[in-house]
C-alpha cells in the first residue's frame, strides 16, 4: 500500500503524478527530452539504459515498464531486453552501448564512481559528448524516478501481462500528463 | 576537468548550458519543488532537505549552493547548516523536520529503505501527505542532480564563502529566471 493516499486505479508513478500534477509536468517533459530524443542514441538504446539502471535500483515497476517500452522499439525482442537488464556484457548490442551501460551503472552507484577510463572506453567505441551527457542524465534521472516510485511505495502491478498496454501508450504518445488520465490502457485480448 | 567538453560555468550550469532541452524541465522541477510558495514547507525547509541529501551523496557543489540558500532563508550561518548535515537530530530544527529528514536520508539509500514507521512518525508530528510526497521527491531529485553534477565531473568553486555571498541573488532570481549561458547575469 502506498505511503500516501493516491488513486488506486493508477499504477506506479502514474498515481504519484496524479497526486501532484505540478511536479508531474516537468517530470514528463524530462522523460520526453531524454527518452524520446532520436539524435545520437535511439529511443530503444535510451530505454535500455533506463531499464538497466532501474533493475540495478531494484525498482520492479520501472524496470518492467521501461523494459516493455524498449521491447516495442526492438520489435518484440524481449529476450534481448532481459539480457541487457541482467547481463548486458553478453547481449547482442553494440560495443558503444555496452560502454555507455558501463557508465550508467557507475552513475547508479554515485556520480564519483564514473572514471576517466569509463569515459575513454565509451569514446573509443564512438560515443560523442552528447551521448555521454545523455547517458549520465538518463541514469541519474532513473535514480530519481526509481526512488520516487519505491520511496512512496507506489502501486506496483505484479502481473506482467498488464505492462505492455501502458508501454504501447508511451511508445505511441510519449510521456506527459496524459499517462495518468482516467482511462488507463488495458491489456488487449489475444 | 569535466568528462565532456562543457561551457566554462560552475557545477550544474555547465551541462545545463550544454543541453538546454533537458535544462528546462530540470529547472522547472527545482522551481516547483524548492521555491514555489504554494507549499506548506518553507523554502528554507525544502532547501535544507536538498542540502542534507547532497551532503549524503558527497556532492560539493550541490550541498554548498543549496546549503547557502537554506542558510539565507532560515538565517542560519554556515556552521548551523553544517551541524544539520552532520547530525540533524542534535540540532534545534522542529521535530517534524527531523522526521522528514530521516525519510529523505532513507530515500538517498534507496526507495525501499523508507519504512512505514518513518512515515507514521512524520504524520504524528503533523506532516501531511503532500509534505511527505514533496520530501520524497526532493530527496529523489537530488539523487539525480548530484549524480548529474559529479557523474560528468563538473567544476565547482572551492571557496565555500562564494556560495554564501551569492545566495541572496540566487534566491531572488530563482531556478527559471536566469540566463543559462551567463553565470551571475540576469535575464
Amino acid at each position: 500500500m502506498p505511503h500516501i493516499k493516491v488513486d488506486d486505479s493508477l499504477a506506479g508513478i502514474r498515481g504519484l503524478m496524479n497526486f501532484r500534477p505540478e511536479t508531474a509536468e516537468p517530470l514528463g517533459a524530462l522523460a520526453n527530452a531524454l527518452l524520446k530524443d532520436t539524435e545520437g542514441l535511439t529511443p530503444a538504446e535510451r530505454e535500455l539504459i533506463a531499464t538497466h539502471v532501474s533493475y540495478l535500483n531494484d525498482c520492479f515497476y520501472c524496470h518492467n515498464s521501461h523494459g516493455e517500452i524498449a521491447c516495442i522499439y526492438l520489435d518484440g525482442n524481449r529476450e534481448l531486453v532481459n539480457q541487457v537488464r541482467k547481463d548486458y556484457e553478453h547481449a547482442a548490442i553494440s560495443d558503444k552501448l555496452k560502454a555507455l551501460l558501463q557508465v550508467a551503472a557507475k552513475v547508479q552507484q554515485g556520480g564519483k564512481f564514473v572514471t576517466e577510463d569509463d569515459i575513454a572506453n565509451a569514446r573509443k567505441h564512438g560515443a560523442t559528448d552528447r551521448d555521454i551527457h545523455d547517458t549520465v542524465l538518463i541514469a541519474a534521472a532513473f535514480c530519481m524516478f526509481n526512488r520516487y516510485v519505491d520511496g512512496l511505495a507506489a502501486n506496483t502491478p505484479t502481473d506482467l501481462s498488464t505492462y505492455p498496454a501502458r508501454a504501447k501508450q508511451v511508445a505511441e504518445k510519449g510521456y506527459g500528463n496524459h499517462i495518468f488520465s482516467k482511462n488507463q490502457p488495458v491489456a488487449e485480448n489475444v | 576537468m569535466p568528462h565532456i567538453n562543457l561551457p566554462n560555468l560552475p557545477g550544474i550550469r555547465g551541462p545545463m548550458a550544454f543541453r538546454p532541452e533537458t535544462a528546462k524541465p530540470l529547472n522547472e522541477l527545482a522551481e516547483i519543488l524548492l521555491r514555489d510558495d504554494n507549499n506548506t514547507l518553507s523554502r528554507g525547509e525544502r532547501e535544507l532537505i536538498g542540502t542534507y541529501v547532497s551532503s549524503l551523496n558527497d556532492c560539493f557543489f550541490c550541498q554548498n549552493i543549496h546549503g547557502a540558500l537554506a542558510g539565507h532563508y532560515l538565517h542560519y550561518d554556515i556552521n548551523a547548516i553544517d551541524a544539520v548535515k552532520k547530525d540533524f537530530r542534535a540540532t534545534e530544527i522542529s521535530e517534524k523536520m527531523k522526521a522528514l529528514l530521516s525519510i529523505a536520508g532513507s530515500v538517498q539509500q534507496g526507495g525501499k529503505f523508507v519504512t512505514k514507521e518513518q512515515i507514521e512518525d512524520a504524520r504524528k508530528l503533523g506532516a501531511t501527505d503532500r509534505e511527505i510526497h514533496d520530501t520524497v521527491l526532493i530527496a529523489a531529485a537530488f539523487c539525480m542532480y548530484n549524480r548529474y553534477v559529479d557523474g560528468l565531473a563538473t567544476w565547482a568553486p572551492g571557496d565555500r564563502q562564494f556560495y554564501v555571498e551569492r545566495a541572496p541573488h540566487r534566491a531572488e532570481e530563482g531556478y527559471i529566471g536566469f540566463d543559462l549561458y551567463n553565470y551571475g547575469g540576469k535575464k
